[in-house]
């Protein structure tokens, strides 16, 4: 264990355990069976996060709220690394990449060599990837910062240390994707779902975590039955609440022509 | 053996409250255990023990930085590790070992020298003493469990 400089390896002591929410561990043969998953239009078992922290603790936390919460998860350890995941290290583009499935990244700020932020420009830059919600984490809450990101493109900021209701409150926003959203949206979204980015996804998919190199996922989309239908655009992913400027740092530039998504700042409850 | 339950499980509760109340344990320390389940049974030991792992390692540089012999002292550096402890003492609950890192911290921002190695001392105790609470606590569970009883929640107010 300890850093091993790839991804995280709790993964070890959960294989063998049936975890909570049909997660996707690989099943053991004997004891009780994994879900069938069911064609149904909320596949809630087909969420795969991108999770990157250089803190090995908090990727082994941030990887269990997620499972915890029914998605599949990939932890790295570095921006490099979720590049390199992504396919989006080097100019040559992969064709089996095309079908990597990403849902949602979720970052911390302050990475040593690549920060969340510099991680955050370079996804919204790719073609493939710019429309997958990255959801930056950090354990100051600096408005500077929140608001650089939202800039940027992050769909929400978390405080760390990073609680259930966080990541559950997440996850529901995520769970609505799979439910095509015609006319649900309260919202006149900027760009609707033209989304470029993902694929059919492929159920039984289990991602070893335990290699480092970039992984792809053998294309098998013979039964997109379900949810073929396109990833939640950003502005859907969660409904705004009104920000409290007491924080004594900086002071909130206001951009009133802006796009709802940038205006829409978030932090855990219970903050200060 | 319902009367040893009973004891064990008044001791266990006794014990989490007490942890809490001298600010060796905080919230963050509940939610890790909201992660646990029968899937996944041992999973705040797991991840404390990594973080004592961590304090190890960090603990190290942040001696090795602090070491005058080899040349002038990098703050940097040591504010770097001290960033990192803070950051996984925050995520585990630590509370007491993270409140020693914001001071740690400082002093290396100040660039203060014996404040600093203090601190250091300091955290070097702070984490050995949560270990070996934690130890103690969970082999509380282990018996409780052992003699046949279930862990009681503890609330915590």
């Amino acid at each position: 264990m300890g850093r091993d400089g790839g991804v995280s390896c709790l993964r070890r002591a959960e294989m063998n355990m049936m975890s909570v929410g049909g997660i996707e561990s690989t099943p053991a043969p004997a004891p009780a069976p994994a879900p069938a998953p069911a064609p149904a239009p909320l596949d809630l078992d087909e969420v795969h996060v991108l999770a990157v922290d250089d803190s090995l603790v908090d990727r082994i936390v941030i990887e269990r709220l997620l499972r915890i919460t029914s998605c599949k998860v990939t932890a790295v350890d570095s921006g490099w690394r979720a590049l390199e995941f992504l396919g989006l290290d080097n100019d040559k583009a992969s064709a089996q990449l095309d079908r990597l499935k990403v849902d949602l990244i979720i970052t911390d700020y302050c990475m040593p060599g690549m920060t969340g932020y510099e991680l955050l420009k370079k996804i919204k830059e790719s073609s493939n990837f710019r429309e997958v919600p990255v959801v930056i984490m950090s354990s100051e809450n600096v408005l500077t910062r929140i608001d650089r990101c939202l800039e940027e493109g992050a769909q929400d900021f978390l405080l760390k240390p990073v609680k259930l209701a966080d990541v559950k409150r997440l996850r529901s926003h995520l769970a609505t994707k799979d439910v095509k959203l015609s006319n649900g949206n309260k919202r006149k979204l900027p760009e609707d779902s033209d989304s470029v980015i993902i694929t059919p996804p492929s159920p039984s998919l289990t991602i070893s975590t335990e290699s480092s190199p970039p992984l792809t996922i053998s294309p098998d989309s013979s039964d997109s039955s379900s949810s073929s239908s396109p990833p939640l655009s950003p502005v859907e992913m969660f409904s705004s609440s009104p920000i409290d400027n007491d924080e004594d740092d900086d002071v909130l530039t206001s951009s009133p022509e802006e796009s709802p998504i940038r205006r829409q700042k978030m932090r855990s409850p219970g903050l200060d | 053996m319902d009367a040893l339950i009973s004891q064990l499980q008044r001791q266990f509760r006794d014990y989490t409250i007490s942890l809490y109340q001298q600010d060796f344990l905080d919230d963050q320390f509940t939610e890790l255990k909201k992660l646990q389940d029968d899937g996944s049974p041992d999973f705040v030991a797991e991840v404390l023990s990594l973080f004592f792992e961590d304090c190890v390692k960090l603990i190290s540089n942040m001696a090795r930085a602090l070491d005058q012999t080899t040349g002038a002292v990098d703050f940097n550096t040591v504010g770097a590790s001290v960033h990192q402890l803070k950051g996984s003492s925050s995520s585990v609950g630590a509370k007491r070992v993270k409140a020693l890192c914001v001071s740690f911290k400082d002093f290396c921002e100040a660039q203060n020298f014996q404040g600093c190695v203090r601190c250091l001392q300091q955290v070097d105790i702070e984490y050995k003493t949560l270990k070996t609470k934690l130890q103690d606590l969970f082999n509380l569970e282990k018996q409780i469990i052992q003699a046949g009883g279930i862990v009681p929640q503890v609330d915590i107010n």
